[in-house]
């Protein structure tokens, strides 16, 4: 029998018995917009947390001075004599490295802040422009700190949401004049609300010039280098080539640690991979349940049609020819519910796209693939036994039964 | 050298503790062309006679050679192959399938065989006007009164052009004058060359072959050959 013919005379067989064939076809049609349906929920959920990794700055490498096995801030590695001060020039040479997008280096101090009466302890943070790009801030009011190299700084200040509100009140804070330790600075720019990152609470700090905060504080050396890499990809090579770079300007000396987001977001992308994966799997098994069903229905074509069955081998059918017959007919039969399958798992998923827009539920390729492939394949092998059973019929016998 | 050639055919059925000899000891030889009528009480055997010489069922003892080919030791396949080629069936309750067409119920040998579409186009379109039968080419056989069932049977059974016409009481659900129609053309076909057997309850029908064999409890007891009318 040819290819062709085959196929119409089981699309014909199927269609033939349409209550039959609608019953497998939704029960493969499940099964797959499980499949597609929960992968796009996990995947979903996966990117959702990478997006979110993402906009904290994942694509960051934060220099310390001193060195720790562990890529903590253990005591011990701060503590070896070896260190040497990370400084401004080192930050500038960093700019260099390939991959590197971006840095702010960081100084940090504690200092007393006054304006009209009122006093208080804060921390000052001296970095540069680039940090708002860096640690994605933003400003609400005014501007941040202006690009004046490394090196140079005027007085200027940038509040936190928070100590703005404490310092002026309802009073406007743009262009007031601020005391920070024995100098005076010009507010130029406020934050906005943003809370916690990178250990800091970016509501209560003040930010002024890397240079002049240096000044301030008395000293050279940097508290952290923020190092912003073009992307994911180049992370690796970015923690490479500062180290590299450092160790050459530190005689050698390989005296800073390099952190990084990405390991924690690898194990968060391993672990929802994996939940992926299992919802995925669990959705196959309704699959294999779809597979039985077919199997079963099948079977009962098979009872049905068993005249036709002895009529195809009185007309010189061979045993292959019916049982490829049967066969092609379960699989057209799981290749229609998989794209009714694919269908309402698509649909789905748009629908929970319109319900959480914070989700990006798409389905993968790869689930998409596996689940039509599963339901063909699932569907084909439990046709099988149904198709041997039909071609090992005695045509004697089956001719004899009422078709 | 006969075209058919029975020799010490036995069929044993076993129902439970019971055994039937449905056939027992048969041994017959049919030339090219020859017009049989297979007759006897029912029971006797004559359908077991049929399937067996249509290569759809085995003997368990003896040796069947069909054109001096010895063909109960074929495989399966080589069997149906045989049923393809040479054989034709027609039954008593017709045997269409349901869900095609007088047209495609004709090409089912063909497509089965994996004949070319345009040739089995060409061959279904002749058969339809031999067998008169032009306007019900798209109907299907629910559609078809019962003498237009069994002309499409019988346009089936002879598409594929074949050596030996088996009929078994293929007037069985027809009335006297459908049936005697196509007694009519079945006779055609045996005059232009395909060796014919029917079986028959019908004495007059089987009065018209050129050769009646008499068959009882599984054995021929009577092959006589009557002067046809
Ligand atoms: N598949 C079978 N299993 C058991 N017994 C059978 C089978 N086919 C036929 N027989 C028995 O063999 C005998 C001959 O049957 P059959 O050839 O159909 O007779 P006829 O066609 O002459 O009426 C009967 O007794 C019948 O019951
Ligand atoms: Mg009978």
């Amino acid at each position: 029998m040819r290819l062709a013919d085959t196929l119409r005379f089981a699309a014909g067989a199927a269609l033939g018995a349409p209550l039959r064939t609608a019953l497998m076809a939704l029960a493969m049609a499940i099964g797959v917009a499980a499949v597609v349906l929960l992968t796009a929920l996990g995947d979903g959920a996966r990117r959702y947390v990478i997006g979110e990794f993402n906009a904290l700055g994942t694509h960051l490498v934060i220099v310390l001075p001193g060195r720790t096995e562990t890529g903590g801030l253990g005591i011990g590695g701060l503590a070896s004599s070896t260190t040497r001060d990370l400084t401004l020039d080192d930050a500038e040479a960093l700019l260099r490295a390939p991959g590197v997008v971006r840095i702010a280096p960081l100084v940090v101090g504690d200092a007393e802040i006054s304006t009209a009466g009122r006093l208080r302890s804060v921390y000052v943070v001296g970095t540069h422009a680039d940090f708002r790009e860096v640690r994605q801030v933003h400003v609400a009011q005014g501007q941040f700190l202006p690009d004046e190299g490394l090196h140079h700084g005027g007085n200027w200040a940038v509040l936190g949401a928070t100590l703005r509100e404490q310092m002026f009140g309802s009073s406007p804070a743009l262009g007031a004049l601020l005391r920070i330790g024995d100098r005076r600075f010009r507010v130029i720019g406020v934050l906005e609300a943003s809370g916690q990152g990178l250990g800091m609470d970016m509501d209560e700090l003040v930010l002024i010039p890397v240079s002049v905060a240096q000044a301030m504080f008395d000293t050279q050396s940097l508290f952290r280098i923020l190092v912003e890499a073009r992307d994911r990809d180049a992370i690796a090579g970015v923690k490479q080539a500062v180290e590299r770079i450092l160790q050459a300007r530190h005689d050698g000396e390989r005296d800073v640690t390099l952190l990084t987001q990405d390991a924690v977001l690898g194990t968060f992308d391993r672990i929802l991979s994996a939940l992926t994966l299992g919802v995925a799997g669990i959705a196959a098994i309704s699959l294999a349940v779809a597979g039985i069903l077919v199997m079963n229905v099948m079977l009962v074509a098979v009872a049905q049609r068993t005249g036709e069955i002895g009529l195809l081998k009185a007309l010189g059918a061979s045993s292959g020819t019916i049982r490829s017959a049967f066969l092609v007919e379960a699989g057209l039969l799981s290749l229609a519910g998989g794209l009714a399958g694919l269908f309402l798992g698509y649909l789905g998923a748009a629908a929970l796209r319109i319900a959480l827009p914070d989700l990006p539920a798409e389905p993968p390729a790869w689930a998409v693939l596996a689940g039509l492939g599963t339901a063909i394949v699932t569907g084909t092998v439990f046709g099988v036994l149904p198709a041997r059973r039909a071609a090992r019929l005695d045509p004697v016998d089956a001719l004899s039964r009422k078709s | 050298m006969a075209q058919v050639e029975l020799d010490g055919i036995d069929r044993i059925f076993h129902l439970g503790d019971a055994t039937v000899h449905a056939l027992r000891a048969v041994t017959l030889s049919i030339e090219a062309g020859e017009y049989v009528a297979v007759m006897g009480p029912s029971g006797s055997g004559k359908s077991t006679l049929l399937n067996l010489l249509g290569l759809l069922d085995p003997p368990d003892a003896g040796v069947y050679r069909l054109e001096g080919r010895d063909v109960t030791s074929l495989d399966p396949d080589q069997q149906a192959e045989v049923r393809s080629r040479r054989i034709g069936f027609v039954f008593q309750s017709f045997h269409l399938v349901p869900r095609l067409s007088a047209a495609e119920n004709i090409a089912l040998p063909m497509t089965l065989a994996g004949i070319h579409p345009d040739e089995r186009a060409e061959r279904v379109r002749r058969a339809l006007s031999d067998f008169g039968l032009d306007q019900r080419a798209d109907h299907r056989p629910d559609q078809l009164s019962g003498g237009q069932r069994q002309r499409v049977a019988i346009a089936r059974a002879t598409i594929m052009q074949p050596a030996l016409l088996l009929a078994d009481e293929p007037t069985g659900n027809l009335d006297r004058a459908t049936g005697l129609e196509v007694t009519r053309l079945l006779e055609a076909l045996n005059a232009r060359g395909t060796t014919l057997i029917v079986v028959t309850h019908d004495p007059a029908m089987g009065q018209r072959a050129r050769r009646q064999l008499g068959m009882e409890d599984g054995a021929i007891f009577s092959d006589t050959r009557g002067a046809p009318p």
